[in-house]
């Protein structure tokens, strides 16, 4: 090949398989020897060595980030449960999971799954409302606060480029961190202290969420030491699309036009450097660096042309850069790209670092010739550069110039179907669960256990966190993310409510976006900490008004290393325990995204972090006006337990604090909770629930203390009439986190009504709200009564993060 | 009736020009969003407005300090005619952004000094806060506001805030006696009663609990809280509001569209 290119030619046709390796890793390839050899082959074929352009482009198309190849390629499952044994082998566990259910479930209103960047489902007879949530963990660990800005501001350009572009209405945002409170003597060397990261993080999401003008409006924070040194970010937007937009082509002859952003030096490697374990050595010029006004001017300026018809598709650039962009959109074609014409930061760039940079802030559009004009135009009253740097061909190549001579020149069938499928071995044995000793407590030690749970961690306020967020901007959060009757107090929502009455004028509908999120019992059973993160996400949903029918749910896997049997063996059990709640919910999987490989070294010792399953669900309220919030709202009205309480201790916040031995991992009755949910639905529609909360960390007396001091009310809750399964002590029936839990407060008028509605399911009238301000909880039976000040529990909920 | 024409400016960053725009339409008023690229192109288009509106965000990323940026361009290229606007009495409003806008670039407290003369600092919290504050409307004009935008408000209200940059500094004493004496001050942060409040119902340390100001003729508006995000019930977190669907935001832009009226 001729090169008068500053391409240099990599030597690979006579190398070895050790020295395959050697080169993949001393490059970044992150490709593995098969891989490595599959290229080898190709190369052999065409009878030369690849140029520098060449090889990275397969390691970026190839990356576990781009082609999440551990969960597409086989595995080999092993389950072990009591001597009892089961095997099966997954082609695609993905496809044979999450997505098979999406598929059998072939709702009408699933407008584009796991097809595009987004999922996108019906909002109403025009829109569609599109959501993703992506992950930005090893950036995050490296550089905390751009590694989350530009999390936020990936995820923003996947709603962007979603069909022809989405306009953003709410980013969501969750973590995982080490403990904050950690000694720095404890920090492994090399790595930030958790409160820095943390602290890092949030500014992170602050001052690109809010600078975008979305409302940073639901999320979770979650505090385990297995995150210390490889935090988990999750960072997720939601947008709303015309339905005729939803669909992209791209022909043969269209334009390649890049909008936004300069193509530097940062990032460079970002999506082949998230399959390798964090060390202290983690090179931090993978990481991108963010400017979100450039991003605003695209939105503003990429939304008239849209709605003008100037172009046939766009992408954004992300992992990969414009390797993966351009790669995707011209896959079926072909395309032939001019790399110096790729407006650059700075000269010194190669080729290849053009090729696979991921700067920000960067689309690519597919545009008829013929639109050639008006679109600079537009992008240049808007003070956005926008530059054509190639076009759609019919070869079905790929083809890199650069100073007229070739830099890379391979057929995108070799690019997208060449890679070797892996196959892996996945290993489970299933422990059995035992029930804990009877946890006994007196009323004191009830009263510190109360203040303990709602004053750990992963129960407390967030409010320093959510406070610096823009949660209202659009003005259209009309269940915001803290509650109060009053400004004075507070509670946390279950779930955000977004109106949208700028976008879609004249609606009455909403869009509900919730999470579920619970690491701890990972810890234990991954099958259950799935299935708990779905419920747990359709039932904040519910609590604020939602109709389960009109739900739908992403997928965030974050797992450590795959190539562990053990731990790919937890994570076909989560993706199984996927499959049944989908179809047992009915609640189809819109779009996911896996994070495998988070793992980090310390001193040479290798650790994965605990796994965890991000769930965050979409829904479309008929009427956004029959929401409700969970503040108590007026004295002498009923408080309703709604659910079940069972012996289900395991992983429990309670458990924790007070180092209990053994107990059950909340289980998910998808029957019995269901039916709630759909009776909770009915009973808002009919005006008879005044403020609705869902039972999760912490319990019920968590959930009703809160209830309580954000609606600056007392409360009085009779233990002996919650309804529980089999003989639970007080402390069980307080602190244990069943799934499929609700607390309700219904008017004195309106309980005749609501009792009809739920006489088919298991609830208990259990107390009423009071005017004296004490949160109380009696049992005759046990002589046991706890009495605190409503205050005080705020203050012992609020306190504990005030950085 | 005649249509009341509203001009929304906005530039890189702006980012409440859409519910801005929708809290004018909600009063009646046509409502233009239009970027000032093409406002400089033709310089006497804001003459075709009756009320000129400076939106919430991020212009210019906040770089150098908020609003900055965006005031010296508007100053540079359109000061002239900003100017006459405002003192033809014509109706011009500036939220949180806008209001850093329109401090920075002079237009108040004084547009025909024109010259800044006051700043909205860091917050005492030193952080960005995003939270609903009570607001006291200062009414010493025969028991009414002196603002053509707060006429017929209660005494006290509520708003959301939202902001990282929003303590209220004057440049002297004096300033803030005349700002005092003229009736210049529109909205204190108060308590639910009115009364003092502290942190966080205070939420930024501004002086003397400033929220929002006006030009002693009362027509050019500035407050750091958001009118445009409570114009329904359903946006307050309690779903207050009058007429079972209103929030008080929305006498906010009715006051000017009915002025122009």
């Amino acid at each position: 090949m001729k090169n008068k290119t500053n391409c240099k030619i990599v030597e690979i046709l006579n190398l070895s398989d050790k020295e395959l390796i050697e080169l993949s890793a001393k490059n970044v390839f992150s490709l593995s020897l098969d891989e490595m050899k599959a290229a080898q082959c190709y190369f052999k074929k065409l009878k030369r060595n690849p140029t520098d352009a060449e090889m990275e482009t397969i390691a970026q198309t190839w990356s576990e980030h781009c082609k999440h190849k551990t969960l597409t390629g086989i595995i080999e499952y092993r389950e072990e449960k009591c001597s009892k044994k089961i095997k099966r082998t997954y082609n695609n566990l993905l496809k044979e999971t999450v997505f098979k259910a999406a598929m059998e479930l072939n709702k009408k209103w699933c407008l584009s799954v796991f097809k595009d960047n987004a999922g996108v489902i019906e909002f109403d007879s025009k829109n569609g409302v599109a959501f993703k949530v992506e992950t930005h963990n090893h950036p995050s660990a490296l550089e905390p606060y751009g590694g989350s800005a530009t999390g936020v501001g990936g995820v923003i350009r996947d709603i962007l480029g979603v069909g022809l572009g989405a306009k953003p209405l709410a980013n969501t945002a969750a973590f995982c961190f080490g403990n904050p409170d950690t000694k720095p003597s404890q920090v492994p060397k090399g790595m930030h202290h958790p409160k820095r990261i943390a602290k890092g993080v949030v500014a992170g999401v602050r001052d690109y969420g809010n600078r975008m003008g979305i409302p940073t409006v639901n999320g979770a924070v979650y505090f385990d030491d297995g995150y210390m040194a490889n935090p988990l970010v999750y960072c997720g937007a939601m947008g709303i699309i015309p339905k005729d937009k939803i669909e992209k082509k791209v022909n043969s002859g269209d334009l390649i036009l890049i909008v936004g952003g300069r193509t530097g030096r940062d990032g460079i490697h970002g999506a082949t450097f998230s399959s390798i374990q964090l060390n202290q050595e983690s090179d931090v010029g993978s990481v991108q660096i963010g400017n979100p006004i450039v991003e605003k001017k695209v939105l503003d300026a990429m939304l008239k042309a849209r709605d003008l018809n100037l172009y046939g598709a766009v992408t954004d650039c992300g992992a990969g850069g414009l390797s993966s962009a351009i790669g995707e959109l011209g896959e079926k074609t072909g395309v032939i790209v001019y790399l110096d014409k790729v407006p650059l930061k700075y000269d010194g760039l190669c080729p290849w670092e053009i090729w696979v940079s991921e700067a920000q802030e960067r689309m690519v559009f597919a545009v008829p010739p013929k639109n050639k004009k008006k679109i600079v135009e537009l992008f240049k009253k808007e003070n956005v550069e926008a530059v054509f740097v190639g076009k759609f061909t019919k070869d079905k190549k790929l083809t890199l110039k650069y100073d007229g001579g070739v830099a890379a020149s391979m057929d995108m069938s070799f690019l997208h179907d060449g890679i070797p499928k892996p196959t892996r071995l996945a290993v489970c044995k299933i422990k059995e669960e035992k029930v804990q000793k009877p946890v006994k407590m007196n009323s004191a030690d009830l009263s510190k256990a109360l203040k303990a749970v709602l004053s750990d961690l992963n129960v407390c306020s967030k409010e320093w966190i959510v406070r610096q967020y823009d949660h209202e901007v659009q003005g259209q959060t009309i269940v915001k993310p803290l509650h109060g009757a009053n400004i004075e107090v507070s509670g946390p929502g279950d779930a955000a409510v977004i109106f949208p009455y700028t976008a879609a004028k004249g609606t009455k509908k909403g869009v509900v976006l919730s999470n579920g999120l619970n690491p701890q019992y990972g810890k234990i059973n991954t099958y259950k900490m799935a299935a708990s993160a779905i419920e747990e996400s359709l039932r904040n949903a519910a609590a604020v008004g939602a109709d389960v029918e009109k739900m739908s749910v992403l997928d965030n896997f974050c797992w450590g290393n795959p190539n562990k049997s053990e731990i790919l063996g937890s994570l076909v059990r989560a993706a199984n325990a996927c499959y049944d709640m989908s179809k047992a919910f009915e609640i189809p999987f819109i779009s996911g995204k896996d994070s495998l490989h988070n793992e980090y070294s310390i001193g040479g010792k290798k650790y994965s972090i605990p796994p965890a399953l991000l769930i965050s669900a979409m829904g479309i309220i008929e009427n956004a006006a029959n929401t409700v919030t969970m503040p108590l709202k007026n004295e002498g009205n009923k408080i309703f337990i709604l659910g079940v309480t069972r012996n289900e201790l395991g992983g429990s916040v309670l458990a924790k604090i007070k180092n209990i031995k053994n107990g059950i991992v909340p289980d998910v009755y998808p029957k019995e909770s269901k039916k709630i949910m759909k009776m909770i639905y009915k009973s808002i529609n009919n005006g008879l629930i005044e403020s609705c909360h869902d039972c999760s960390e912490g319990g019920l007396a968590v959930a009703v203390s809160e209830m309580a001091f954000a609606g600056d009310k007392g409360v009085k809750v009779d233990i002996d009439a919650i309804k529980t399964k089999g003989e639970l002590t007080v402390a069980e029936t307080l602190f244990s986190e069943s799934n499929g839990r609700f607390a309700v407060e219904v008017r004195s008028e309106n309980e005749s009504k609501f009792k009809e509605i739920f006489k088919s399911c298991v609830f208990a009238a259990v107390g009423c709200v009071t005017e004296d301000k004490n949160v109380i909880f009696e049992s005759v039976k046990n002589k046991i009564k706890v009495k605190e000040k409503s205050r005080n529990l705020l203050n012992a909920w609020r306190d504990t993060i005030n950085w | 009736m005649k249509k009341v024409k509203t001009l929304i400016l906005r530039t890189a960053g702006t980012n409440c020009d859409y519910e801005t725009q929708a809290a004018f339409e909600l009063c009646g008023a046509t409502a233009e969003r239009a970027h000032i690229n093409s406002l400089i192109e033709n310089k006497n288009k804001i003459f075709e407005y009756d009320i000129l509106a400076f939106p919430g965000g991020f212009s210019y990323g906040d770089d150098i300090a908020s609003g900055k940026i965006l005031a010296n361009e508007i100053k540079n290229k359109l000061g002239d005619r900003i100017k006459k606007f405002a003192l033809r009495g014509k109706p011009v409003i500036g939220v949180c952004n806008g209001f850093q806008v329109l401090l920075k670039m002079g237009l108040l407290p004084d547009p025909k000094l024109f010259e800044q003369i006051s700043t909205l600092y860091y917050n005492d919290s030193d952080k960005f806060e995003c939270r609903w504050a009570y607001l006291k409307t200062e009414k010493k004009v025969k028991n009414e506001s002196n603002c053509i935008w707060t006429k017929n408000l209660p005494d006290v209200i509520t708003l959301p805030v939202a902001h990282g940059e929003g303590k209220f500094i004057p440049i002297n004493a004096k300033l803030l006696e005349e700002l005092n004496r003229n009736n210049q001050i529109v909205f204190r942060y108060s308590t639910k009663d009115g009364g003092t409040p502290e942190y966080p119902l205070a939420p930024n340390g501004s002086v003397e609990q400033i929220a929002g100001i006006c030009n002693a003729q009362g027509n050019v508006f500035g407050l750091m809280p958001h009118p445009e995000r409570y114009v329904f019930a359903l946006q307050h977190p309690a779903r207050e509001g009058f007429d079972g669907e209103y929030g008080w935001g929305k006498i906010v832009f009715q006051n000017a569209v009915d002025f122009v009226k």
